[in-house]
This record gives C-alpha cells, structure tokens and sequence, in this order.
C-alpha cells in the first residue's frame, strides 16, 4: 500500500513514464490540428480551396497515439481526418496547406489527391485512398514483412466506426490474428458515418469484435489523451513481444461536419454538438496541464500566437507555391514514365 | 532442354525466383500443405517454408489487401487467386489500390506485387469456374496485365512480373497447364513485358490472339496452309500495355486481321486491339476486321454440350480464319 501511495504523488503522465516536456508537446500537436482544421475551414468558404474534410474532435487520441508509437520507425496508414496523427508523425503545416491547395510540391501527392489523403515514404506514413478501410489489409502486410524480416517496428492504423463494418476490416483482423502479426488496429469512433449515426451502424462494440479474431478489443475515452496513451503504448510493447494486434476503439465525438460539403444540422441538433464540445479532449488535455502546473493561459495565449503565425506563413506558401504542370497529369502511371529518353 | 507443362514452367518461375531473392513469397488459399488446387505451388513450402508458401484464411481481399501493403514495404508477394472467378471481393484492392499508388503518391510509394489467377474453361467448371475476367482489369492504367499461351512464355513473363516494379496479373489458363507441353529452359531468362510474340509467319491473313485461343489457332493454321491458306500469327503474351507496334505490324503484314479470345466480346480485349488498328491503317485493309470470342452470356454452364458451345475450339477457328481469306 505504501509504494502505491507513493506512486499516486507522481502525476498521471509521469506514471505513463512521459514528461512535462512531452505533454506539453502532445497539446502543442493537438492545437496545431485543432487551429489547422478550423483554418481549412475557412478557407473553403472563402473560396481559396475547394474541399477540406474536418477532424475536429478527434486530435486528442490522434495526438495521444502517435507519442505512444516508435516516429522513427513504426509505420502508420491513418485515415482522412488524421491531421493530430500525421502532423505528430512529422508532416508540417506546410506540407497540408501544399496539400489542400493542390500544388505541384505536396509531399502527400503532389496536389492529385483530396486533402486528408496523406502520404510520405520519408515519414513512414503510407498513401491512403478514399474508399474506406483498404487501409486495414495493408497495414496487416506491413506487419506481416516485420514478421518475416524479423524487424522491430509496428504498424498502425486507423478508421471510422463505419468504415469497420467493411470486409476489409474484417478480413484485415482475422489475418492478422492467424498470424499473430505487429499491428495495432485503432477505430475512431466518432459517433457519426456522415449522417448516419451510430446506432445505425453497429449492432454491438467495435471493440468485441477483436474477440472473434483472437486478440484484444479495448474501448478507451478518446478524449483522455494519456489513456489512448497508455493502452496503444501497451498495445505497440504486446505487438513487438510477439503476442499480435489489438483493436483499440477510441471513443470520441465528430464535432465538425463530414467535410465542407456537408450539412450536419440536417440529421443532428445544435444541442447535441454543443453538449459533446463540452466534452472535447483538447481542452481537457489543457486544463490537466494547467491543474498540474505546467501550463498556464499566458503560455497558451503565446503557443496560439505562434501556431497562428506559423499557420499564416503556410497558408502563404501554399497559395502562392505553383501548381503541377497541366500535362504532369501523364506521369507516375508506370515505373519511368516522365524520365528522359536516351 | 527439358520439356515440360505449362503447370510445371508456372511452378518453376516462382521456385527460381524465391531462391533469387528472399523477399519473394507466394500467398493464397491451400498454396502451402497442398500445393495448390491444381499443384501449381506444390513443392514451394517443404522447400521455403510455411512463411514463404503461406496457407491463407478464405478472403480474397485480404489475400491482395495484405500482399500490396507487404509489396509497399518492399517485399515481392505473389498472391494467388484460386481461380479467376473469385477474384471480384478484391477488385477493389487490385483496382482503387495498387493500380494508383505509385500515381497517387506522386511516384513515392510503388507497388511491386503479382497476383496470379487461373483463367478459362473447358474444364467443366460451370459458371463460376471457367471465367475469363480480362476486361474487368483491362483498361485500368497503373496495371499490368499478362495471359501467356506458351510453356516457355509463362515461366519467362512470371519472372519478369516478379520483377517488374508495378503491380502485374498474371493470367493464367487453366486448360494450358497440362495441355501445352513444350521445351523450358533451366537457365535464368525473363520474357520482357510488353511485347508480343509472331508465333507463325504467313501472308494471306493475321490472327491476334493471347492465352488457349492460340492453340486452336496454330493446329487450325497448319490444316489451313493445306488449303494453300497462309495465316500469320500474333501472340500478344501481354495484354496490357498493348504491343502496339507488333499489332499493326502484324496487321500490315496481310491485311486481313482476325482477332480471338475466349473473353465475352463486347467490351473485350478484341475490341481495344481492332480499334488500334482501324485508327491507325484502316485503308491498308482488305477486309473488315473480324472478331471470334466467348458468347455474351454471362459465364460458361457446365453442361457438356453447352460449355462446348460456349468454348472455342479448332474447328470454330480453322471456319472463322477460312472465311476470313476467302472474304
């Protein structure tokens, strides 16, 4: 009893073993998504950009379990909403507004993709499409090529609480249970696949379905960055010791709509966003730091003035960067397309 | 040289390869214990492991869904679809998916996997074991498609698609496994993608044709050439990309042009290679190009005189290459 009483005077990320630095870091991402997404926002309806899907809601666990994995050397396939997850994972402000602006030099595809299609072979992060949850097989054959060539790292991927009800998500996780593979498998549950909520969707949880493939199924708060934390920093130490994947379901609330062209007040109410901001994990995540003394409202208002800054220099850049050449539409089909004849 | 079966040459390119290079491993449903349904991997797992001959769960999409994440990583999988005919539940995989990530990744991410997949009938396999999907793929850029007819071709194109560093369907025609029996070198050689093959030389009319068609075609051709009916003949090998060079070369050569495929022929790799040629020499013609395919019906029934009806066959293409000279 004594050695707990001892332990419960460290605070809870201390215990997680992370320290005031690396918390204070995981809210620098989660502001960074947070002021990002509400920018896109704008400018879509300023007319600057054409599309922008929306996470806001969802930074914290995005945020949360990237810290939890190995950024050096694990290997990520997030889906569309995922700008805490790939900002944390390396990708910078830059690189997003190149990217929802479409120009030439996006690392992600070289302006040919949606927003929110991210991708960067330096950054370990794999090219994702639209069609949901093909991701999942994939993430099932990386893990699979760590199993095979013995190499240390994991792969993660994530999903909406919709896209799970695809085969693919199904065919993913029984593979990876034969075969006991390093994968982690995290669903974001959102509450919503566009309009259709998630009573709609799912008979049962997310998380029990892991049951049926062999492995664990945990249900985390999504909006408790250092329990989404702690069960993916377990989940990646299960997966690396051999024991294979886990599902994680984080539970969490789609505060913005599906994306720009999308009207949620026609299938949800005013009341009900209002009551889940209340809710939302950033600002959690910012009162803990502030309870524990290691953030205050003038660090804050200083961290925003920079993000914010640091946001207008790319929002710049990636207006005013060129767009690809008309006829680079041709290359990239096959190996060698575009190289120069001999 | 020794002689040996289209089946044999098949498992022969995948053991060479997965000794060249030990990131090469073969994937799919009763490939290791078994061997194969047809044998075609047998021998793989007593000699690699159960690892590298993999014993798969029953689920297509993961068989291609798992291969293209390992291909991305920088493994060479060969995934193999037991046949053709359950191919469709990873369509999306091979088509929104490993079609377009070099593209979509702007040329950083590449997708260097094979997946295999028996084609054809006459087997009586009915419906749902004799199909010929070729158009379901052809036409989708980013893929490479190769059907080939030849023993000594099959063994040289799976090397070269094991190679390749873009995403390759091997078709490959179940009827062809044991029926083709032909010379195959041990050495080390690759058939490059891309080129098509001028299997007999003639003057009086072109057959273009790729995979079992072929078969009929050269046995038809050799009775024809008794009747003073000189036929030339193009194996395509790969049906996408298209040899567009040797089809109108072939074309050219005689002026009359027969196109075959057991495929269905609306929509069909026929009708690509004829508006190839009308594009680019219809006035070098002497007749209409002509097509003999597969019924359109939606697949072949297993009743005997009803898959024959539905399968070519010498006769049927010894008649249709007779009416074409005399046209």
């Amino acid at each position: 009893m004594k050695s707990e009483t001892s332990v419960q005077q460290q605070s809870k990320h201390e215990q997680l073993g992370l320290t005031h630095h690396q918390v204070i870091d995981m809210y620098r991402y989660m502001r960074m998504a947070r002021l990002y997404d509400e920018r896109s926002l704008i400018l879509q309806r300023a007319g600057k950009i054409n599309f922008h899907v929306s996470g806001i809601g969802q930074e914290t666990a995005q945020v949360a379990a990237a810290f939890a994995l190995d950024r050096e050397k694990d290997f990520f396939l997030p889906y569309y909403r995922d700008y805490g997850f790939v900002l944390a994972a390396g990708m910078t402000l830059k690189d997003l507004m190149l990217s929802v602006f479409a120009k030439a030099e996006d690392p992600n595809s070289g302006g040919r993709q949606m927003p929110g299609h991210f991708g960067s072979k330096r950054l370990r992060i794999v090219t994702g499409s639209s069609p949901v949850t093909t991701q999942v097989p994939h993430a099932v054959g990386f893990a699979l090529a760590a199993k095979m060539q013995k190499k240390d790292f994991v792969s993660f991927v994530t999903f909406g609480e919709g896209s799970s009800n695809q085969g693919d998500f199904h065919e993913g996780c029984n593979f990876a249970g034969v075969h006991k593979l390093p994968v982690i498998l995290m669903c974001e549950n959102n509450q919503y696949a566009i309009s259709v909520p998630v009573h709609k969707q799912l008979g049962g949880k997310v998380a029990d379905r892991a049951l049926g493939y062999g492995f664990p199924g945990i249900q985390v708060d999504g909006n408790d960055a250092l329990e989404v934390y702690r069960v993916v920093k377990e989940a990646r130490e299960r997966a690396i010791r051999g024991e294979g994947p886990t599902l994680i379901e984080a539970m969490m609330y789609r505060l913005s709509p599906h994306s720009t062209s999308d009207n949620d007040m026609a299938y949800r109410t005013k009341e009900e966003v209002e009551e889940n901001r209340k809710k939302d994990g950033v600002l959690k995540f910012k009162n803990y730091l502030i309870e524990h003394g290691i953030w205050t409202e003038e660090q804050e208002a200083e961290l925003v003035a920079e993000l914010t800054k640091e946001m207008k220099e790319a929002t710049e850049y990636g207006d005013n960067a060129p767009f690809p050449k008309p006829e680079d539409t041709l290359l990239h089909v096959y190996a060698g397309d575009g190289e120069v004849k001999a | 040289m020794p002689v040996m079966e289209y089946i044999d040459a098949i498992r022969l390119a995948m053991k060479e390869e997965m000794e060249r290079d030990e990131t090469v491993f073969v994937l799919g449903e009763d490939v290791g214990t078994k061997g194969g349904v047809f044998t075609t991997t047998k021998g793989l797992m007593e000699q690699f492991g159960e690892m590298r001959a993999m014993d798969t769960p029953l689920s297509e999409s993961a068989i291609a869904g798992v291969a293209i994440g390992a291909a991305m990583y920088g493994m060479k999988p060969i995934a193999e679809m037991q046949y053709s005919d359950f191919m469709f539940p990873a369509t999306n995989q091979i088509i929104s998916e490993a079609a377009k990530i070099r593209y979509r990744s702007n040329n950083d991410w590449t997708c260097p996997v094979v997946i295999r997949a028996p084609i054809g009938g006459g087997i009586f396999g009915g419906l749902y074991h004799s199909q010929c999907p070729e158009s379901v793929f052809f036409g989708t850029p980013g893929l490479k498609i190769i059907a080939p007819y030849s023993a000594y071709d099959a063994k040289g194109l799976l090397k070269a698609a094991v190679r390749d560093p873009d995403p390759v369907i091997f078709f490959e025609n179940k009827k062809c496994y044991k029926l083709i029996t032909e010379d195959v070198p041990l050495d080390d050689y690759i058939v490059p993608i891309g080129v098509a093959n001028v299997l007999r030389e003639g003057t009086d009319i072109t057959v273009i044709s790729y995979s079992l068609p072929l078969h009929f075609a050269m046995q038809a051709a050799e009775e024809l050439a008794k009747e003073n009916i000189s036929a030339h003949i193009l194996d395509l090998r790969t049906i996408q990309p298209l040899d567009r060079d040797a089809i109108l070369e072939a074309a050219k050569k005689t002026g009359k042009v027969l196109i075959i495929h057991e495929d269905n022929k609306t929509g069909g790799v026929g009708a690509e290679v004829s508006a190839i040629i009308a594009e680019e020499m219809l006035f070098d013609l002497d007749a209409p190009i002509m097509r003999l395919c597969g019924p359109d019906v939606p697949a072949m029934p297993i009743s005997p005189p009803m898959e024959r009806f539905f399968m070519l066959n010498k006769d049927k293409v010894k008649e249709a290459m007779r009416n074409l000279a005399l046209y």
